[in-house]
C-alpha cells in the first residue's frame, strides 16, 4: 500500500466510506479503522505516536526484540488488568443528535435544538473531543502543540511551525499497517489474530479472540479496536471480502484525492526478525531490502515453491507500490522505529515543505538547485521523524527528487524552466528522465487499473467469499452470525 | 418428630446428592454446547475500556485473591494428606490459614468495589446485565459464607481435608456419602451449596472466561500465519517437473 500525501485533499471521504460499511455497530461507534489526521497534530486517539504513554511497538532489549506493553512473562500478572490499554477518552465518546426533539418540540418562542447525546450510555453530553478535532489545525495552541513528533524540533522551530503567517499542515491519512512484523499478532495470548500468507492481511479470529485486550496495547499505531459491546477486538480488515473479489478496499476505492495504491510485495519472511531489530537510522533501507524483486528468476523459483501463485507474482510484477517503494524509493514507511515492519509506505508530503508565504503569493523557494530544505517551512526533522526514523536524508532524497521532477515537467509542459536545468536537478536527485516520466504518470495520470493491481480472487480456494457483507449490515459478524449477548 | 428429620434427610440428600449432579452435568454439557457452537460468546466481557479507575482495585485484588482460595481449595482436595501433614505443625496451620484468609479479604475487596463500579459509573452500567449481577451476588454470598467459616469455624483447612474431601470424592464416585456434610455447621452447608449454584450458572455466564485462560501463549513462536490456499496444490507443477 502507498499513500500518497501530496495529493490528499483532507476530505475523509476513505473514514466515512469504512465507517459506513464496517464500524456502524453497538460498541464500535468510536472507531475508525482509517482515519485522517491534520499534522502537525495530536491524532486519534490523542497522543498515540507516544509511546511513552502507550507503550506499543517493539522495544529493544538485550539484543532481544521484545513487545514493550507486555511479554510472555509479563501477560499472565496483567491479564486482569491491562496496564496499557487506552480508554475510551483517548479516543473520544461517540454521540449522536437527538434529531426528534427538533420535530416533537412543543410549540414556543424558541427554535429547538437537538442536543448530543452519548452513544455509549445514551444520556446527554456535552461533547469535549472528538476523532479528528483539531483537523485543519483547529485549537492548534492544544494541539499541535502537543505532536510527539516535535521532540525532534528546536524552540526555534516549533515557533516557526507555529508562527501564524507561516502556518503550514498536510494530511495524513493512516489504516492498519498490516505490518510484516505485527506486534498485534505477537501479542495476543490468545492466538486470534494471524496474518493470511496468501495476502498479507492481519486478521483477529473473532470466535478465538476472548478481549484480553493485549493488541489493542501492542499496536504502536493504535489501529486494533476494543469493542465494548461484543467483548472482542476488532481492526482494519483491508476489505478482504473485497479484495478477495478484485476489488480495491473501500477506503481505496472511495479515495477523492486518489492518493492511495495497491498492489502485490514479495518479500523474504525469513529476515523479518534480523531487519526488524537493525538500528534506527538502517531501519529505512532495510525494510526495503526485505523486498525482493519479483522479476528475478531466482525470486520466482522461490516463490513458486513457497506456494505463490502464478497470477499473484504476475501482479506483484506489475506492482504500483513495488515501484514506489523499491526502484524509486520514494515512499516511507511511518514510524518505522517501531519495528512493526508497516506495509503501508507514505509519499511525505512536498508542498507544505517547499513554499513559503510572503503575504500576497505563495511562491516556491528556488534560490539555488534545491531550496534549503532545512529552512523550510515545515523543518525536515519533524518529516524525518514521522517517515525516517530521524533518518532526515531519507526524506531529503524523496523530496529532492520529487522537486527535480516537478521542475522537470514544468520545463515540459510550461517551458519557463530551461531543460538543461532541470536535467541537472534530475541528475542530483538520482532520478532519469524515463523515471522521472513514470513517476509523474502514475502520480498524476493514474488510471484506477494503474493503482491497483489486485491479483485475481482464487474462487475456489477462498472461503470468506460465501456471504454477502449487506445481510450482515449493523449485525455483527461477517460469515457466521451469532447475537451478542452478554451473560445469560 | 420422626417425619420432620425424613423431610431434613431429603432436604440433605437434595442438596448435597442431587443438587451437584445437576450442576456439574449442565456445567459439563452446556460449557462443551457453548463452546462449539457458540464459540463467539466466549469473552472476558472486559469493560476496563469503559471505566479504567476503579477497576483496578476491584479486578486485581479480587483475581489474584480467588486464585489463591480455589488452589487451596485444590490442594484439599487433590492432597489432604498432605495439608492434614502440613498442618500438624500448628506454625505452618497458622501460615496456611493466614494465607488464606488474606486471600479471602482480597477477593472481598476487590468484589465490593466491583460492585461498587458497576453502581456508580454510567458507562460500566451500560455493559452490566442481569447476569452479571447474578454472578456478583452469588460471588459475594460465597466469599462472605467463605470468610465467616474461616471465622467462626476455624482451622478449615484441616477439617476440609479430613471431611469435606471424602465427601466429594463420594460425590465423584457415584455414591454420594452424604454424612459427612449434614453434621456440618449451617453456614458451611450454606457454602457449599452456593458453590454448587455457581456451578450449575457457570456455563450460562460470563465465568465461562476462566476456561478460555490463555496457555500456548507462553510456549507458542510470536508471529503466527494462516493459508487458505493449497500451497502443496500449487507447488505440484514444479514437483512434477522435478520428477520427470
Ligand atoms: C483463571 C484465570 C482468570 C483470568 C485470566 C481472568 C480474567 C478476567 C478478565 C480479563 C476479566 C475482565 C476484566 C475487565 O473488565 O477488564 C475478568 C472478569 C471477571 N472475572 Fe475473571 N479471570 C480468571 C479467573 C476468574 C475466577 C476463578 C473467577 C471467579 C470464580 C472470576 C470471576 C470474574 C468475574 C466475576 C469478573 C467480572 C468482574 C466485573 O463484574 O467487572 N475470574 N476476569
Ligand atoms: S498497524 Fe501493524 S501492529 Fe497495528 S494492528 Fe495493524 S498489523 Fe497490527
Ligand atoms: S479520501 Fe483520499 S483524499 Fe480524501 S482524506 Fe481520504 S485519503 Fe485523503
Amino acid at each position: 500500500m502507498v499513500f500518497h500525501l501530496d495529493k490528499c485533499i483532507g476530505c475523509h471521504t476513505c473514514s466515512i466510506a469504512c465507517k459506513n460499511i464496517w464500524t456502524d455497530r453497538k460498541g464500535t461507534e468510536y472507531m475508525w479503522w482509517n482515519n485522517v489526521e491534520t499534522k502537525p497534530g495530536t491524532g486519534y486517539p490523542t497522543r498515540w505516536e507516544d509511546q511513552d504513554k502507550y507503550q506499543g511497538g517493539w522495544e529493544k532489549r538485550n539484543g532481544k526484540l521484545g513487545l514493550r506493553s507486555t511479554g510472555k512473562g509479563r501477560v499472565v500478572f496483567n491479564l486482569f488488568h491491562n496496564p496499557h490499554q487506552p480508554g475510551l477518552d483517548d479516543y473520544y465518546e461517540p454521540w449522536t443528535y437527538k434529531y426528534e426533539d427538533l420535530f416533537n418540540a412543543p410549540e414556543g418562542n424558541d427554535q429547538p435544538t437537538a442536543r448530543p447525546i452519548s452513544m455509549v450510555t445514551g444520556k446527554h453530553i456535552d461533547i469535549e473531543a472528538g476523532p479528528n478535532w483539531d483537523d485543519d489545525l483547529s485549537g492548534s495552541p492544544v494541539y499541535a502543540e502537543n505532536d510527539p513528533n516535535l521532540s525532534a524540533l528546536s524552540p526555534e522551530q516549533r515557533a516557526q511551525l507555529s508562527a501564524i503567517e507561516r502556518l503550514v499542515f498536510f494530511y495524513f491519512p493512516r489504516i492498519c499497517n498490516h505490518c510484516l512484523n505485527p506486534a498485534c499478532v505477537a501479542s495476543c495470548p490468545s492466538g486470534a489474530l494471524y496474518k493470511r500468507g496468501e495476502d498479507g492481511v492481519v486478521l483477529i479470529d473473532q470466535k478465538r479472540c476472548r478481549g484480553w485486550r493485549s493488541c489493542v496495547a501492542a499496536c504502536p499505531y493504535k489501529k486494533s479496536y476494543y469493542n465494548w459491546n461484543t467483548g472482542k477486538s476488532e481492526k482494519c480488515i483491508l476489505c478482504f471480502p473485497r479484495i478477495e473479489t478484485g476489488q480495491a478496499p473501500a477506503c481505496f476505492h472511495s479515495c477523492v484525492g486518489r492518493i492511495r495504491y495497491l498492489g502485490v510485495l514479495l518479500y523474504d519472511a525469513d529476515r523479518i526478525d534480523e531487519i526488524a531489530g537493525r538500528p534506527d537510522n538502517e531501519l529505512v533501507d532495510a525494510h526495503r531490502e526485505l523486498i525482493v524483486d519479483p522479476n528475478d528468476p531466482a525470486i520466482i523459483k522461490a516463490a513458486r515453491e513457497n506456494g505463490i501463485q502464478d497470477d499473484v507474482i504476475r501482479s506483484a510484477q506489475k506492482s504500483p507500490v513495488y515501484k514506489f517503494v523499491k526502484e524509486w524509493k520514494i515512499a516511507l514507511p511511518p514510524h518505522i522505529e517501531f519495528r512493526t515492519l508497516p506495509m503501508l509506505f507514505y509519499v511525505p508530503p512536498m508542498l507544505p515543505v517547499m513554499s513559503s508565504f510572503d503575504g500576497k503569493t505563495v511562491k516556491n523557494m528556488t534560490e539555488g538547485l534545491f531550496p534549503d530544505f532545512d529552512k523550510a517551512r515545515a523543518p525536515i526533522e519533524y518529516l524525518g521523524k514521522l517517515f525516517g526514523a530521524g533518518n532526515n536524508s531519507k526524506v531529503r532524497y524523496v523530496l529532492k527528487k520529487q522537486m527535480a521532477i516537478r521542475t522537470y515537467r514544468r520545463a515540459v509542459t510550461v517551458g519557463d524552466v530551461e531543460m538543461e536545468h532541470a536535467e541537472h536537478m534530475l541528475r542530483e536527485a538520482d532520478c532519469t528522465v524515463a523515471e522521472a516520466e513514470a513517476i509523474y504518470k502514475l502520480t498524476s495520470l493514474c488510471t484506477f487499473e494503474d493503482r491497483f493491481v489486485i491479483p485475481p480472487a482464487h474462487r475456489e480456494e477462498a472461503i470468506e467469499m460465501t456471504a454477502d457483507p449487506l445481510e450482515y449490515k449493523q449485525s455483527v459478524g461477517f460469515g457466521f452470525k451469532e447475537e451478542v449477548k452478554r451473560g445469560l | 418428630m420422626a417425619q420432620n428429620t425424613n423431610i431434613l434427610d431429603y432436604f440433605n440428600l437434595f442438596w448435597f446428592a442431587v443438587l451437584p449432579y445437576v450442576a456439574l452435568f449442565t456445567f459439563l454439557l452446556v460449557t462443551i454446547q457453548r463452546y462449539t457452537r457458540r464459540g463467539f460468546t466466549y469473552s472476558s466481557l472486559s469493560s476496563q475500556f469503559l471505566e479504567n479507575k476503579i477497576h483496578f482495585w476491584g479486578l486485581v485484588p479480587f483475581h489474584y485473591g480467588i486464585l489463591t482460595i480455589l488452589f487451596g481449595h485444590l490442594l484439599g482436595f487433590l492432597i489432604p494428606r498432605q495439608v492434614l501433614l502440613w498442618n500438624s505443625d500448628p506454625l505452618r496451620l497458622h501460615i496456611l490459614e493466614v494465607t488464606a484468609f488474606i486471600g479471602g479479604i482480597f477477593t472481598l475487596v476487590g468484589l465490593v468495589n466491583i460492585v461498587i463500579r458497576r453502581l456508580v459509573d454510567p458507562r460500566a452500567k451500560v455493559v452490566t446485565s442481569t447476569a452479571d449481577w447474578v454472578v456478583l451476588s452469588i460471588l459475594l454470598f460465597q466469599i462472605g459464607t467463605g470468610l465467616f467459616v474461616a471465622i467462626f469455624n476455624s482451622w478449615g483447612s484441616s477439617w476440609f481435608a479430613a471431611s469435606i474431601t471424602p465427601y466429594f470424592w463420594s460425590l465423584l464416585a457415584f455414591s454420594p456419602d452424604i454424612a459427612f456434610v449434614t453434621p456440618m455447621p449451617m453456614l458451611v452447608k450454606l457454602h457449599i451449596i452456593s458453590a454448587y449454584f455457581l456451578i450449575l450458572l457457570f456455563p450460562f455466564t460470563r465465568l465461562v472466561h476462566v476456561l478460555v485462560i490463555p496457555n500456548p501463549y507462553l510456549w507458542r513462536k510470536p508471529q503466527l500465519v494462516r493459508w487458505y490456499w493449497d500451497r502443496k496444490k500449487i507447488r505440484t507443477p514444479g514437483f512434477k517437473a522435478k520428477r520427470k
